[in-house]
């Protein structure tokens, strides 16, 4: 029934636990704060500061609450979530990007004005 | 190893039980393995939906602008709801380890509760934008929108049944070997909501309202 194996799941709970619970909440707490009573920072440095407080509320997520290390099941989850990530990071990155310029490169086409 | 398919069973078994998954993976056996390859598939559905959502996030076809219909005060609530949903959960886990089933019902049904809080909430949210007319037939924006986010309130959903489950089962068996697998997976799984959420409110609602 209860075994002396270790999960992934089932490994560093109390201070590990504690710790990313604090980290998560002072990172969602900000960029909230940024956006919402006005930020000091220009647009642009708002909005790069919001993505990054973003990547790494979900570093602390995967690590602290989803106990992710190069150990668990042999690598395998880590090796699984690494390839995720890029899938991830191509999907979107790359379809923003590609339409973005699609978008842009479409704008002054001649008969864009007088379509309507 | 001796060929299982050919011996003749009195009773099939539908899953790998504690004893025979333990060649090289850890008490749960490959359960949490494969578990998480369907976590993983999971963000890549999440993926496409948050591509499709950039793509179109601009697209109005003159209808209302993030800026115009998100109330943040409402997301921000939700967002603590749901992180504060996922912290109980982490509270649940070491007294499953220790064998106290009592406190992990109770932190389970705390979690059950919040995690309700957020649904009701964006159910909420979801009825007020219909009622303006923003629904999910007014822009492309809005169908992305409703589709993105509606994905990962189907899901939070699932999670809750997946809770009262979970709390039912613990009445009747309290924690054994099965209980704590599906114990374990339902909390990689809300964690992970947790997450895909992360990038709800940064990517739809915080960068929508200041672009």
């Amino acid at each position: 029934m209860s075994t002396p194996h270790e999960t992934p799941d089932t490994r560093g709970h109390g201070n590990g636990h504690r710790i990313g619970s604090l980290l998560a909440i002072v990172l969602t707490v900000i960029p909230f704060w940024l956006v919402m009573n006005g930020s000091p920072l220009s647009p642009g440095w708002t909005v790069a500061t919001i993505f990054a407080f973003a990547i790494v509320q979900i570093i602390v997520h995967v690590v602290f609450f989803l106990h992710l290390d190069t150990r668990s099941e042999g690598g395998w989850t880590l090796l699984a979530f690494l390839f995720t990530a890029v899938i991830v990071i191509l999907t979107i990155g790359g379809s923003v990007w590609v339409m973005y310029h699609l978008n842009a490169n479409m704008m002054p086409m001649p008969d864009m004005g007088n379509g309507h | 190893m001796t060929d299982h398919a050919l011996e003749p069973q009195a009773e099939p078994t539908w899953y790998l039980t504690e004893e025979e998954g333990h060649h090289d993976h850890g008490a749960a056996g490959p359960t949490i393995l494969g578990f998480w390859i369907y976590l993983m598939s999971d963000a890549l559905i999440f993926a496409s939906l948050f591509a499709m959502f950039g793509v179109v996030a601009s697209a109005y076809a003159g209808g209302p602008v993030p800026r115009e219909i998100f109330d943040l005060k409402l997301v921000a609530l939700n967002t603590g709801l749901l992180l504060a949903s996922s912290i109980t959960f982490g509270e649940a886990m070491p007294h499953m380890e220790a064998g106290r089933v009592g406190p992990v019902r109770f932190w389970l049904a705390l979690t059950g509760l919040l995690g309700a809080g957020f649904v009701g909430i964006e159910l909420y949210e979801f009825a007020h934008l219909i009622a303006e007319n923003a629904g999910p037939d007014r822009s492309a924006f809005l169908s992305a929108f409703f589709t993105l986010v509606g994905t990962h309130g189907a899901h939070v959903t699932i999670g809750l049944v997946w809770i009262v489950t979970m709390l039912i089962q613990l009445g009747q068996h309290g924690l054994n070997a099965a209980t704590r697998r599906r114990l374990i997976c339902l909390s990689m799984f809300w964690h992970f909501l947790d997450i895909i959420w992360i990038g709800v409110f940064t990517f739809v609602y915080l960068y929508g309202v200041i672009r």
